[in-house]
């Protein structure tokens, strides 16, 4: 449990949003993240985010699921039990790539939807704090994380400067909890303005 | 400051130069060598690869026009950026139907049996499975509904060309209106005859029946994709050509990526398409369909057939995985080089073990026609170009595909 001091400004606009990131970008600021109602093209370049290395991951699972298809069907129709199957070799390579292509697709997509969900913290019962409720609506609320040496006060002019609206500071937990969300107000030192 | 007009530049001029006259060198010492020899193997070789070379030519340069069909059908807007580079290669499709016609004629007056076996009359009337098939397998049918196929496909070709041209002049909001239910029209058009043809009976015609008793319902398909792969290389190589040389302003790397997704995603469906017609036949092993396979598996063509499939399928999956190397402008360029080689390596193997068995040779000949038609290919795609301007400035969907993002 760690809590964080974060600074929150929201957005009505994506033409607003994005001069706005660059503008926070430029003057040195790290953003937490930035929620928005929809998936907005650009925004994680414009964020200066990395490209995510989640299709390297699948492709790995992929070979993994490959290598096991291949793999265990020669050892069971070679090695453990072979059967002459109208009359065919016992290593039928063709008629495993069905088999090896569906394993592949199986491992490949179940290792990158189990991927994603750790690298975004998803899971049952697994909660994280809401910076505002209408990010899932209609609003763009861009979060930035506060350090030592951030001057607040300085951090929300910029936001105001830049056309954020209800420019506020959050104290929240940054990581996730298992609970509900109705105990969530005890994690706060400071009351949510949100 | 990028040019909206492509002119020949001396070095392509060069280049096409070099390309015709060693093609058309080839040609001719070819049909001193081959085409007029005594030697019945010289002679069907010579037929043989045209044929090869003529029709996966001609369906290469059509896949173009399939691909602004399909594109038009699917309100599609970020290919208008460079849709003028497949409306250019589109533009060459009378000028080979007109060398595959005359290949064709070369091949059935000239009575080059061994290419198509159910010419020889005498051996149809003693085979009861070419009697069976003799009135669609008949010289007839295949003169006339090669040329209604290749005139339709120039004709709505056309059609499409000079519809798009319209797109130079501004247009009101109901002239847009208008325009765009005209394509979507032709494009149906396209669309449907080309299911019709390409889709199904002219790879019939034209090369399975070489292998005149055996048949394939995937036969068709898997020449399409064939071709529409390869012809998807030819757009992203002029594309980059173009991009390089300060045209096609509009043109970003999200556009190349998805021209590289279109390389990519139709090895993958070609491998699809192959496997499935090679396992079917594979698994049952019935002596009249494997009757194909044996000479390219087992036989001479052994190498040639792993060859295809190492350049067809393992080499663009491996290679335009990732997304960087769909962006890039050398990777792309060699994959499509590899792609349309190895498709036409792809058609090689298709054609060949009927007419010539184990006296196939990979030579002079065969590259030589092949750089000829690379030299054709260069000479009328770069006339294509000049002679409009790059960019259809004033289609209804160009925003769309200036703004285009991947």
């Amino acid at each position: 449990m760690a809590l964080k001091k974060f600074v929150v400004g929201c957005f009505q606009d994506e033409k607003v949003l994005f001069p706005a990131v660059e503008k926070v970008r430029k003057a040195g600021y790290k953003f937490h993240d930035i929620y928005t109602p929809f998936p907005v093209h650009g925004l994680d370049k414009a964020m200066g985010l990395r490209d995510t290395s989640l299709h390297t991951a699948g492709f790995l699972y992929g070979l993994i699921g490959t290598t096991t298809a291949v793999t265990f069907m020669t050892w069971v129709f070679t090695k453990d039990w072979p059967v002459n199957i109208g009359g065919k070799p016992n290593f039928a390579f063709p008629a495993w790539i069905p088999i090896t292509f569906e394993m592949t697709v199986l491992c490949a997509a179940v290792g990158m939807v189990l991927t994603f969900c750790y690298i975004c913290q998803l899971a049952p019962f697994v909660k994280r704090h809401h910076f505002h409720p209408r990010a899932t609506d209609d609003l763009f609320v861009m979060v930035i994380e506060c350090g030592e040496k951030t001057n607040e006060d300085e951090l929300k002019s910029l936001l105001n400067s830049v056309g954020a609206e209800g420019v506020n500071t959050q104290v929240a937990e940054e990581g996730w909890w298992i609970g509900r969300y109705d105990k969530e107000q005890e994690l706060y030192k400071e009351p949510n303005i949100a | 400051m990028t040019k909206q007009h492509f002119e020949i530049s001396a070095g392509y001029k060069k280049w096409t130069n070099i390309l015709l006259g060693v093609g058309g060198l080839a040609l001719v010492l070819g049909f001193i060598f081959l085409g007029m020899s005594k030697d019945e193997h010289a002679q069907t070789r010579f037929w043989a690869v045209l044929l090869q070379n003529s029709t996966f030519f001609l369906l290469v340069v059509n896949a173009s026009m399939f691909f602004i069909c399909v594109t038009t059908l699917a309100m599609g807007g970020w290919q208008m950026a460079f849709r003028r580079v497949p409306e250019a290669i589109s533009s060459l499709v009378p000028v080979f139907s007109i060398l595959a016609l005359i290949v064709f004629a070369g091949i059935i007056f000239g009575h080059q049996h061994h290419i198509y076996h159910w010419l020889d009359k005498e051996h149809v009337e003693h085979d009861p499975i070419l009697k069976g098939k003799s009135g669609f397998l008949n010289p007839t049918f295949f003169f006339a509904w090669t040329l209604i196929s290749v005139g339709i496909w120039s004709w709505v070709g056309a059609k499409m060309r000079k519809l798009s041209a319209q797109a130079d002049e501004p247009m009101e909001k109901e002239g847009a209106k208008k325009f765009i239910w005209n394509n979507t029209v032709w494009g149906a058009i396209f669309v449907v005859f080309f299911g019709l043809t390409v889709g199904s009976t002219i790879p019939w015609l034209w090369l399975m029946s070489i292998d005149a008793h055996w048949y394939s319902t995937m036969y068709s398909w898997y020449t399409f994709v064939s071709s529409f792969v390869a012809g998807m290389s030819l757009v992203a190589l002029y594309v980059i050509y173009l991009k390089n040389n300060d045209h096609l302003e509009y043109v970003t790397e999200e556009h190349l990526h998805d021209l590289g997704k279109f390389m990519f995603a139709f090895s993958v469906f070609w491998t699809y398409l192959w496997y499935s017609q090679f396992m079917l036949i594979w698994y049952a092993n019935i002596p009249e369909e494997t009757v194909y396979f044996k000479p390219r598996m087992q036989g001479p063509y052994r190498g040639l057939f792993f060859l295809n499939l190492i350049v067809n399928f393992a080499v663009p999956f491996l290679l335009l995985m990732r997304r960087g190397s769909k962006r890039n402008y050398t990777t792309v360029t060699f994959l499509a080089v590899i792609i349309i080689l190895g498709h036409w390596i792809d058609f090689y193997q298709m054609v060949m073990p009927g007419p010539l068995g184990e006296h196939y040779s990979l030579g002079w000949f065969e590259f030589g026609i092949l750089i000829l038609y690379a030299g054709l290919i260069m000479l009328l795609v770069g006339r294509a170009l000049a002679k409009k301007p790059l960019t259809a400035m004033h289609h209804p969907f160009f925003k769309e595909s200036t703004i285009h993002h991947t």
